[in-house]
């Protein structure tokens, strides 16, 4: 018992019980003594990094879900199939992780239904609201079909099939609604956000660089499933992933610069200074290495030059937003907010519960198996747990998912 | 703006800086503590030098157009007849995108309190609803601060530009500043130099937002249409492959799909 016991404590988990465990702790005190109590927001700084990086970078990077599911369902591009279980299960992973670090995030959570009965509608939190709310859903009906496979539950499957195609088109346009929306959530302080990152259209820019982040996120993702999991990657599909990514950056740079000349923000990108160290920091991590890596490599793309590249792209996609609602707004009105550590903690362990989430559900349902991947390696992978549902001993049916 | 918006003028050139709006703010609103140095939840207007020896209030505007009102998301906060812009905490989530939104940066927050709300000046709404004028113009002495219609307080203002241009800077803010507000400012010196933000636009801000959600059934109209065209187009081209397919090998045509 003992030595079972031992066997199970792993320096990470030993970890991640630690940082799970101070997390609690923390959200106990913020339910208790308010949001002052554990981070450094105050009356200058309303927003923080939990808005910046859980809630704007969170949804932006979860964007690859409805990206491959237009691609497979929509556009019919069946070869992708393969990797649509996975983004779906991150996507919907993300929105979860999102909607938790909301409740801590917003002073009165328990009013959160109100929503659905108080309507604004000209407040752009008021449809981004509405949009995750049902988009939410989209996709856990989306991943349903999962679980009704991994129970047999074939007649609750064949209904869930017959409404998949609009059910993914509804879903489409909801996230385009809600990604673009983040972006209209700060056009409303033209004065209040340095002129490099504000813009009248912000929400075409959150739009352009959601699908960015999206297809980044699924080439990383990618890579974690290799180290964590021991997939084999993709390399017959991410390459080509990576290949629409640096396209799309490549037109979404060229926006951005054009509608700072417009405005005639241009100047402030070479000023020396913060504003332009920033800037262009974000801008090269988000955009120039990982174009230059994909088009370098453009026949032969290795699993690093994948990865490395989809890996700038997410940190300077992070940054983009991180800059767009916490550090642009502290160039034009300086309050010195730095996140506690309160605050650190409780992103880490958000991000934390996603691989945990995202680990245990690789594990039960026939996700990795979609498309003739390797069927078992969900279940004999090196993610093993301590336990094992009864139910996860049958074997999955071989060659479900990809239709060809 | 309803005829019946009231408003409140500062003439910074007879404030005396004695404080006694800001003391009677917190009586009339019941508000704990001391007036504190910035406006804070429980401070919701004080009086800070500036420029040197001169005296300048801040509170919240009450503007025509409150972006407060128009960002938040279940309509917590908002402008009523009288020209007061209110707050109720029992429909508000504590999202503090009024605080974002807010050009003026006065919406403040609670937050040491497990049950936060936004706090700031309510134009004495109470007291206008008796008939009353707020508990700051009544209290002071000098009638820096004085409380009327917005239309006869703006009329007042001009005259008192034009009858004396040597003690004033030629200019009232709140006139367009967001599109205008309820709380009018008159200056010896130009605004900059006062610390008051000139860089506020001129025009009523959740235009800003509005023009952009008002392309929202656009999006979901050419979305969907996009989207449907695809999807018809992709099942079109499979059912031509397939019946081509079944030309060749003789086999009856079968309608493909996704069937995952
Ligand atoms: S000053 Fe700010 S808080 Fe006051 S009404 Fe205007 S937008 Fe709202
Ligand atoms: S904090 Fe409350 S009042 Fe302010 S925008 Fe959010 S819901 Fe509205």
């Amino acid at each position: 018992m003992i030595e079972r016991v031992r066997s199970l404590l792993t320096p990470w988990r030993v970890l991640l019980a630690v940082l799970l465990v101070t997390a609690a702790v923390i959200v106990t005190f913020r339910f208790a003594f308010g949001l002052g109590s554990v981070t450094n927001l105050s009356d200058e700084t309303p927003w923080g990094i939990w808005v910046g990086f859980d809630i704007l970078a969170g949804i932006g990077l979860a964007a690859g879900g409805f990206i491959m599911a237009a691609a497979v369902y929509v556009f019919g591009l069946e070869r992708y199939r393969p990797l649509l279980r996975m983004s779906i299960l991150t996507a919907l992973i993300g929105y979860l992780l999102f909607i938790t670090g909301l409740i801590l995030e917003i002073g009165r959570p328990w009013n959160i239904w109100r929503c659905i009965v108080d309507h604004n509608f000209h407040s752009p939190l008021f449809e981004i609201a509405w949009c995750v709310m049902l988009y939410t859903t989209v996709l856990l009906l989306e991943f349903s079909q999962v679980v009704l496979e991994r129970f047999g539950w074939h007649r609750l499957e064949a209904l869930l099939h017959k409404i998949l195609v609009p059910l993914v088109i509804v879903g489409v346009l909801l996230s385009t609604l809600h990604q673009s929306t983040l972006g209209t959530l700060f056009t409303i302080v033209p004065h209040k956000l340095h002129p490099l990152w504000y813009s009248p259209i912000l929400p075409v820019h959150f739009f352009i660089s959601c699908l960015a982040a999206g297809l980044a996120m699924i080439c990383f993702e990618g890579f974690l499933s290799w180290r964590f999991l021991k997939h084999p990657p993709r390399l017959d599909l991410l390459p080509n992933l990576a290949r629409v990514m640096a396209l799309i950056l490549v037109i979404y740079f060229v926006f951005r610069i054009e509608d700072l000349a417009l405005r005639h923000a241009l100047p402030h990108a070479f000023a020396i200074g913060l504003p332009a160290f920033l800037f262009w920091l974000e801008n090269l991590l988000f955009v120039v290495v990982p174009v230059v890596i994909v088009f370098r490599t453009a026949r032969r793309m290795t699993t690093r030059s994948l990865f490395a590249a989809s890996f700038c792209a997410v940190i300077g996609f992070i940054m983009h937003r991180f800059n767009v609602a916490v550090t642009g707004m502290q160039l034009i009105h300086e309050t010195g907010y730095f996140p506690t550590w309160q605050e650190l903690v409780i992103s880490m362990s958000l991000i934390a519960l996603g691989f945990i989430a995202a680990g245990l559900a690789v594990w039960f349902f026939p996700i990795a198996s979609a498309g003739g991947g390797d069927a078992s390696a969900g279940r004999n992978g090196a993610y093993r747990l301590p336990w094992r549902p009864r139910a996860a001993s049958e074997p999955a049916e071989p060659g479900t998912g990809g239709s060809r | 703006m309803s005829p019946r918006a009231k408003a409140l003028l500062i003439d910074i050139t007879r404030c005396i800086g004695c404080g006694a709006c800001s003391a009677a703010c917190k009586t009339a609103n019941d508000l704990p503590h001391e007036v504190e140095p910035q406006l804070t939840a429980d401070t919701w207007t004080v009086v800070l030098e500036r420029g040197g020896e001169r005296w300048v209030r801040d509170l919240c505007r009450h503007c025509l157009q409150p972006s407060c009102v128009s960002v938040c998301p279940v309509g917590a906060l908002v402008k009523r007849e009288d020209g007061a812009v209110v707050y109720n905490k029992d429909i508000c989530l504590g999202c503090r995108y009024c605080m974002i939104g807010c050009p003026f940066r006065i919406p403040k927050f609670e937050w040491h309190s497990a049950a936060p709300r936004i706090r700031k000046c309510i134009l004495c709404a109470p007291r206008l609803e008796k008939g009353l004028p707020t508990a700051c113009a009544e209290a002071c002495p000098t009638e820096a601060t004085v409380f009327g219609d917005r239309d006869t307080l703006v009329a007042i203002a001009r005259a008192r530009l034009d009858a004396d241009p040597e003690r004033y800077h030629p200019q009232v803010y709140g006139l367009t500043e967001a599109g205008g507000t309820s709380v009018l400012f008159l200056s010896p010196l130009p605004f900059e130099e006062l610390d008051f933000d000139t860089t506020v636009a001129s025009f009523p801000l959740p235009d800003l937002t509005w023009r952009l959600l008002l392309h929202v059934p656009n999006v979901v109209m050419l979305g969907a249409g996009f989207l449907g065209a695809s999807y018809w187009l992709y099942r079109r081209r499979e059912q031509v492959a397939l019946e081509e397919e079944g030309e060749t090998s003789g086999s009856a045509p079968r309608t493909g799909g996704d069937h995952d």
